[in-house]
């Protein structure tokens, strides 16, 4: 296909799990050459501390000048990755690949806004992050502006504006860019639901009328479905499925049915003689397993526990953390002795009340008010997809929806 | 391991090819067409340091200010070192005014990638032009205290000779030179933070390794060693421009600084570029 605006053959990108930790400080640094060094006398090679993981492998495909493209796939799959590679903050380890057509990616709202600047400030230091020129941020300043909404509050400083102003002057600038292939990480994930129509208006009205190609990432199904033509489906740093809209996200949401990954790590020889964790099941209730679950249906956590050792005051606990690592909620049983045996715990909560998005699942046993284990099991999406009347708005409304009890009585 | 770059073909005109090892095809010609960004990022520096301080202005003052007091006090009164034919007060002067473009070149660069860490994340853009835009900072720094020199010159009716035409050669040199470490120092910060404990210390160290509070003709027998401190050139540089008389440029020492500085302009950029593509993965 010679029109292809990108085309990509046998990416991958390795990283090595180590690498983070490894060398923060000289110290590490040094610790860790003298333990290299020592190995080696030894007539050991050193590759045990370093554990490479390939977040992307031997991906190839080619997007068509004036595709919209969706790209799907769970967390972990290797979407942010790509849209790095392809971005160029960071390079491939293998494969290359060709684009032709200038290229401007927004992997988030706002990125480089000072907030000690004033929001006119901020239109140009952005527009010029993203890739605009000065006269191209000039001429289409007042447009930006009126996207934004932003006229009266143009010379405060943007630290004191709302974040849903900050968000609204962030994407306006986004939403002018002009490059001929525009990649989009699920930056529209933030905002009032107003203006997240306006966005998604806007993006739509480039794609179609423009015939830009746009490359977007998205958690949110009914948008990519909105928007896309087609669409990518990664699993762990492979290509599962490529084609129309339609099919592939039939067949995402088909393998979401598998259940999510859950990890329960093994005890250590002192908890192995006490009480531990044996299994972790996330289902909603009729007992299916499903790594998506919709906001507002019946679920469960069930947690399996092989008690070797009497115990005292015994506690197991749930809690949820948000992909931002804010801790949402904790569960938990009321302390009880328990003689040794197998047991099950079971959670339950007759509607699900957080908002769409990537949590993760904590697990932790306590005897009497001392720790036994605590790990996290499992990471877990929520959507707000199909959430049903009960529901009516299952995002940018806070974490936890609609948890009061309420009533209307006519007086 | 990657294929070399030289072994993959060329890509045809308008097509930007991605690859490993392939960040250099078109670095430099990057570098300019972002050029516009170098300056946004260089005024939003500008901007931000004197909108978030009270004093502003006055903070750029108000160090050297100090400095000077102390060191006149110290090395002019106490130790009673000559000053030539001229007031301690403008000999010091002479000296701190690049000593201080030197040292906040050095740190602002120095510490650039990691408070930028925001931007390399998440945007694409030649790496090099975070230190180069925090270079601005140093410039208008340097302005400030320049005019605080120029207003005592005058107060103690010195007037530059001639040779003052020549101050901004020895300018670039201090420039590059702060730059040049600056890169070493900031590629060093992004993969292990203690630089950032390191920088303050070097510079500590370094005011008294440089002649910023006497004259270089106190220490005539070491001269040569002296001046493999690439600032003890640009120093006797200020003072020859600016108070002429008695001091004079060491011109073989002068060209020692040169080449360390050349030295670490080069090895710093090769630095800079061999570690710049995993900036984005470990900072």
């Amino acid at each position: 296909m010679g029109a292809a605006a990108i085309s990509v053959s046998g990416l991958g990108k390795r990283y090595w799990l180590s690498q983070r930790t490894r060398a923060d400080t000289l110290r590490d640094a040094f610790t860790a050459k003298l333990r290299a060094l020592g190995a080696r006398l030894a007539g050991r090679e050193n590759h045990g501390s370093e554990e490479e993981f390939w977040a992307l492998r031997d991906l190839s495909f080619e997007i068509a000048r004036g595709d919209v493209v969706g790209i799907i796939g769970r967390n972990g799959a290797g979407k942010s990755t790509l849209l790095k590679i392809l971005s160029r903050i960071t390079e491939p380890t293998a494969g290359e690949i060709r684009i032709r057509g200038r290229v401007a990616s927004l992997l988030e709202v706002g990125t480089g806004f000072h907030p000690e600047l004033t929001g006119r400030d901020n239109i140009y230091l952005n527009g010029a992050i993203l890739g605009m020129s000065r006269a191209e941020i000039r001429r289409k300043f007042d447009e930006i502006v009126a996207f934004a909404e932003v006229e009266r509050f143009l010379d405060m400083r943007v630290k004191h504006y709302s974040s849903g102003m900050y968000v609204r002057l962030a994407f306006a600038v986004a939403a002018h860019l002009e490059p001929e292939i525009l990649i989009v990480d699920e930056v529209l994930a933030v905002g009032d639901a107003a203006f997240q129509k306006k966005c998604l208006g806007k993006m739509q009205d480039v794609a179609r009328s423009e015939g830009r190609t746009v490359l977007f990432v998205s958690h949110n199904l009914p948008s990519i479905r909105q928007l896309c033509r087609s669409a990518l489906l990664l699993s762990a740093g492979r290509l599962e499925a490529a084609g129309g809209c339609g099919p592939v996200l039939e067949q995402y949401q088909r393998g979401l049915t598998a259940g999510a990954p859950v990890t329960v790590p093994k005890p250590g020889p002192e908890i192995a003689e006490r009480a531990y964790v044996t299994a972790v099941k996330l289902e909603t209730l009729d007992g299916r397993q499903p790594a998506v679950i919709p906001v507002g249906v019946p679920w469960k956590i069930r947690i399996s526990i092989r008690v070797r050792q009497p115990q005292r005051r015994f506690v197991a606990a749930v809690g949820i953390k948000s992909a931002d690592g804010i801790a949402v909620q904790t569960s938990w049983l009321p302390p009880q002795d328990l003689a040794p045996g197998d047991y099950e715990a079971v959670f339950t909560q007759d509607r699900v009340n957080l908002e769409g998005g990537s949590y993760s699942l904590l697990v932790g046993l306590t005897e009497n008010d001392r720790h036994l284990q605590q790990f996290e099991a499992a990471r877990f999406d929520l959507t707000g997809e199909n959430a049903g009347d009960q529901f009516p708005a299952t995002s940018g409304v806070g974490i936890v929806l609609n948890s009061m009890q309420s009533s209307l009585e006519r007086l | 391991m990657p294929p070399a770059a030289d072994s993959l073909p060329a890509a045809e005109p308008g097509i930007m090819l991605i690859a490993a090892g392939r960040g250099e095809s078109n670095y430099w010609r990057d570098i300019w067409r972002y050029r516009e960004l170098m300056g946004f990022l260089a005024w939003r520096d500008v901007a931000v340091r004197y909108k978030q301080s009270v004093l502003g202005a006055g903070w750029a003052i108000f160090q050297p200010a100090v400095t000077l007091a102390v060191f006149t006090f110290i090395f002019g009164k106490l130790a009673q070192m000559p000053s030539g034919d001229v007031p301690y007060p403008l000999l010091v002067m002479a000296g701190l005014l690049p000593w201080q473009l030197f040292a906040n070149t050095l740190s602002g660069t120095g510490s650039s990638l990691v408070s930028n860490t925001h931007l390399i994340s998440k945007v694409y853009f030649p790496r090099l032009l975070v230190p180069l835009s925090s270079v601005a900072v140093a410039l208008v720094d340097f302005g400030i205290v320049a005019v605080l020199t120029a207003a005592m010159f005058a107060w103690y009716g010195v007037l530059p000779g001639p040779e003052i035409v020549f101050l901004p050669l020895f300018v670039l040199l201090a420039l590059l030179a702060a730059f040049g470490a600056g890169l070493w120092l900031s590629a060093l910060t992004v993969r292990y933070r203690d630089f950032r404990f390191i920088v303050p210390f070097l510079l500590q160290v370094g005011l008294f390794l440089t002649p910023v509070g006497f004259s270089t003709g106190n220490v005539p027998n070491w001269r040569e060693i002296f001046a493999l401190n690439p600032m003890v050139g640009v120093i006797d540089g200020f003072r020859w421009c600016l108070l002429g008389g008695t001091h004079t440029v060491h011109v073989p020492g002068l060209i020692n600084g040169i080449v360390v500085s050349l030295l670490l302009l080069a090895t710093g950029i090769w630095y800079f570029r061999r570690t710049e593509r995993s900036f984005a993965d470990i900072i």
